[in-house]
């Protein structure tokens, strides 16, 4: 059994799991008083001969207590969520200098649009690779996600971040890495019979080495 | 109300002269109506169980031959191994048997129809031969639905919340008349639902017996009552958007998909704005029945009666405004996430009412750990847990990470099975003697009970793990990803419990159909309860009570002061010597 979420690599994936151990904490106490709870009663309160229930039909002062823990708890569990929240998904929360990219998804494959050199979409220098998403370190990049067919999910496990992929829509969502690598990206949200292996990789540069690599797509490319 | 004029002997619960097909096959009784639905929710439960076996076998043995699969034709599954748009279809097929045909007919259908008339002291529903069609509609609806597997293109292969436009389009499905019947179904099957509710909502009302005022009324009655409310509001919902799906795949639509202007998203809405009253649904019964057994099995009067009544109506209420939280991470405005959190986590509070309410019934108890007081205190340890794991993904950043992982997957079986289903296992067990007048074995009974509920952990509780580590549902294959690799392990752990799980629950098949037969023969009260159905034979004669009974007590008043029992059937004459000191607003 574990518990621990596997190590992220965005800069709100810390965020995201801070949430999460307070949640594990919070609903870890309330599971205990309740299993102990139900264990205790039920060893405690076993019929025995000559014993009698109490006759009783509840007490206003502890049901008000547990209405009004859960309560307050919810409340500030929401307010701490919202803040993540906006600053995550929120309508315009993408940085305004993030490098733009745009991601088509159809079954049962990623076609993922790079910026160029110029670090612009729509320009000619724009190009596209299937399966492959190229991005630099340590800066912040927005994929403006749309689908060719049905809906899919756009789903990294290691940044924290899931959006799906709507046809007829297109829906911005931003990402920052901090660790150069190979990410793995899945679809999640069942798209047909290839579903399960619409998979792609996310691969993180150093700054210095996305810039080559771009210069020498491009170059690539025009020839 | 023809069913008055038929008061019934005591030798036999049919005195009068019906023919063997009115009494038993287009029964206009509700008991067998009840009885009838039982008996094909069951087998419903044991096909979606069924399909769950081969999805489990698929995630930890994926691409090897099932034992024994061979059978299955080569659209689904040559030479036993699986394919992956048969699997989409188990996955699909999995959830519609289980929602729809087995949890949902269980609660609503059995226990709705079985209980309300006696509990309330009334001779039948309040209409008997609507309560008929509505057995008899859903018997053609279950036929459709199993069609569709033979069908050429195989099952509807959508997941069971049918998300458009993979389930709008068979150019990208692969699936032609299987998701066609998939939605005549539930269409049908709707209609089924909302004469039942119909139906229940009216008989409450106007057919309790003098005495039973509202708060005298048992909770497993007030919960029925709510969810019929709740069914009669939402599935018209459903059976809407499955009409406007049908019609995008027939005659040319465009209301969900994009080339002709229409919006996927507003499958998601309509679905889920029925889908999530649809999850009070099939719980909202079982915590008023639970409420019945705990108090039952404690000894004890229900703590806090009043505020476990408003909590069922709080919880129906804000059923209704969080069907949102579904839709999180679908491209719905990310400010709407904000409200529908709230309200969201907001049904915490009820829960929690509920759960330390069971605890407190059980507080300074006698209790009695008969089969369904065990069931029914696992559905409480249950229940906390599918409720706790809501908290996760009530959480709207939390959510962007688990969503369409295993671990909601745990938690909606926490909910469904560890809450629903151990409620139905007490349910069945408490009021099959009055159903069919013999008791089930005890002694298997709680084999039966332990097995299930340890492999019924087993099973479920790893899958949180799994959801953890972002191992996503209902995918064909895990291995096609290098960072579900390390889960393999986990996934074998599972498939074996859920196997033990699913064998286990051939001793109950064999307890509930032995008992019919060979069963002791029950008495009218073995449970020394206090309901009114506990007052006339097992079973029932036809028109349930032969003199219309007068309610003196409320439904719970077990180890009352001046009381020479533990307790006080509600149309006892005896009076309880002391109010309750502690208690408040105790109907006299």
């Amino acid at each position: 059994m574990q518990w621990i979420l596997p190590d992220g690599a965005s800069t709100f994936a810390g965020d995201i799991d801070f949430l999460y151990y307070v949640i594990l904490v919070i609903t870890g106490i309330a599971f205990l008083v309740v299993e102990v709870g139900l264990v205790w009663f039920a060893i405690k309160y076993r019929a025995r001969p000559g014993r009698r229930a109490t006759y009783t039909h509840g007490s206003l002062r502890a049901e008000l207590v547990w209405t009004a823990i859960p309560a307050v708890t919810v409340v500030v569990l929401g307010l701490m969520s919202g803040g993540v929240w906006n600053h995550v998904k929120g309508r315009h929360s993408a940085p305004a200098e993030a490098l733009p990219y745009r991601v088509l998804a159809k079954q049962f494959e990623w076609h993922v649009t790079h910026p160029g050199p110029d670090g612009q979409l729509d320009t000619p220098d724009d190009f596209t690779i299937r399966n492959q998403l190229h991005m630099p370190v340590d800066r912040a990049v927005v994929v403006h996600l749309t689908a060719e067919d049905v809906i899919h999910s756009f789903f990294v496990p290691a940044f924290r971040v899931k959006q799906d992929a709507v046809p007829g829509m297109e829906i911005p969502v931003w990402f920052e890495a901090t660790k150069a690598g190979r990410y793995e990206l899945a679809c999640a949200e069942l798209c047909g019979l290839g579903h399960y292996r619409m998979g792609a990789e996310v691969m993180v540069h150093a700054a210095d080495e996305f810039g080559s690599w771009t210069a020498a797509q491009a170059a690539a490319r025009t020839q | 109300m023809t069913t008055v004029a038929h008061p019934s002997e005591h030798t036999t619960h049919a005195g009068h002269e019906l023919p063997f097909i009115r009494k038993y096959i287009f029964s206009t009784d509700h008991k067998i109506i009840g009885i009838q639905f039982l008996l094909m929710s069951l087998v419903f439960l044991f096909i979606g169980g069924l399909l769950a076996m081969l999805i489990r076998w698929q995630q930890a043995y994926p691409g090897s031959a099932i034992p024994g699969a061979a059978v299955l034709p080569e659209t689904m599954a040559p030479g036993g191994i699986l394919l992956p748009e048969f699997y989409n279809s188990l996955v699909t097929m999995h959830g519609t048997f289980m929602v729809f045909f087995a949890i949902m007919p269980l609660l609503v259908g059995v226990f709705g129809n079985f209980l309300i008339p006696l509990k309330i002291g009334a001779p039948d529903m309040a209409f008997p031969r609507l309560n008929m069609w509505s057995f008899w509609i859903a018997v053609p609806a279950g036929i459709l639905m199993l069609a569709g597997f033979f069908v050429e293109g195989g099952h509807a292969a959508a997941g069971w919340t049918a998300y458009a436009p993979l389930s709008a389009n068979p150019e990208f499905s692969g699936v032609y008349a299987g998701q066609k019947l998939w939605l005549l179904s539930i269409a049908i099957l709707g209609l089924s639902s909302i004469l039942g509710a119909t139906n229940y909502i009216t008989t409450v009302v106007n057919l309790r017996a003098p005495g039973m005022t509202w708060f005298r009324l048992p909770l497993s009655i007030w919960a029925l009552f709510i969810t019929a409310i709740l069914v009669l509001l939402a599935i018209p919902i459903l059976s809407g958007a499955a009409i406007m799906l049908f019609f995008d795949q027939t005659i040319g639509t465009h209301f969900f998909a994009p080339a002709g202007g229409g919006q996927p998203l507003l499958w998601q809405h309509l679905f889920w704005y029925f889908g999530h009253p649809e999850v009070y649904i099939l719980i909202l019964p079982a915590m008023g029945m639970v409420s019945d057994i705990i108090a039952n099995g404690s000894r004890k009067p229900v703590f806090g009666y009043h505020s476990m009544v408003y909590a069922i109506i709080a919880i129906a209420f804000l059923g209704w405004v969080v069907w949102g939280h579904h839709m999180f991470q679908s491209g719905m405005n990310p400010t709407l996430g904000l409200g529908f959190m709230i309200s969201t986590l907001l049904i915490a509070v009820p829960s929690a009412i509920k759960t330390f309410n069971w605890m407190g019934t059980m507080w300074q108890g006698n209790i009695r750990f008969h089969v369904p007081m065990l069931h029914a205190i696992s559905f409480v340890a249950m229940f906390v847990i599918g409720g706790l794991s809501g908290v996760f993904m009530a959480s709207t950043p939390v959510d962007i990470y688990i969503h369409d992982t295993y671990f909601i997957v745990a938690h909606i079986h926490y909910v469904l099975f560890g809450g629903s289903l151990f409620a139905l296992f007490a349910a069945i067990t408490f009021w099959y003697p009055k159903m069919f007048g013999r008791m089930m074995n005890p002694f298997w009974g709680k084999v039966h009970w332990l097995l299930t509920f340890v492999f019924f952990n087993l099973t479920f509780f790893p899958m949180h793990s799994l959801g953890v580590y972002g191992h996503m549902r209902r995918i064909y294959d895990p291995t096609q990803y290098e960072f579900l690799q390390p889960l393999m392990g986990l996934n074998k752990f599972i498939t074996v419990s859920a196997l033990l799980l699913f064998a286990s629950q051939l001793i109950f098949i064999l307890n509930f159909i032995g008992s019919w037969f060979r069963g002791a023969k029950a008495p009218d009260n073995p449970w020394e309860d206090n309901g009114l159905e506990w007052t006339v034979p097992s079973p029932p004669p036809h028109g349930n009570f032969a003199r219309v009974p007068t309610v003196h007590h409320g439904p719970y008043e077990f180890s009352a002061p001046g009381v020479a029992e533990d307790y006080l059937p509600q149309s006892s004459a005896t009076r309880i010597a002391v109010p309750p000191a502690e208690g408040r607003r105790v109907e006299p």
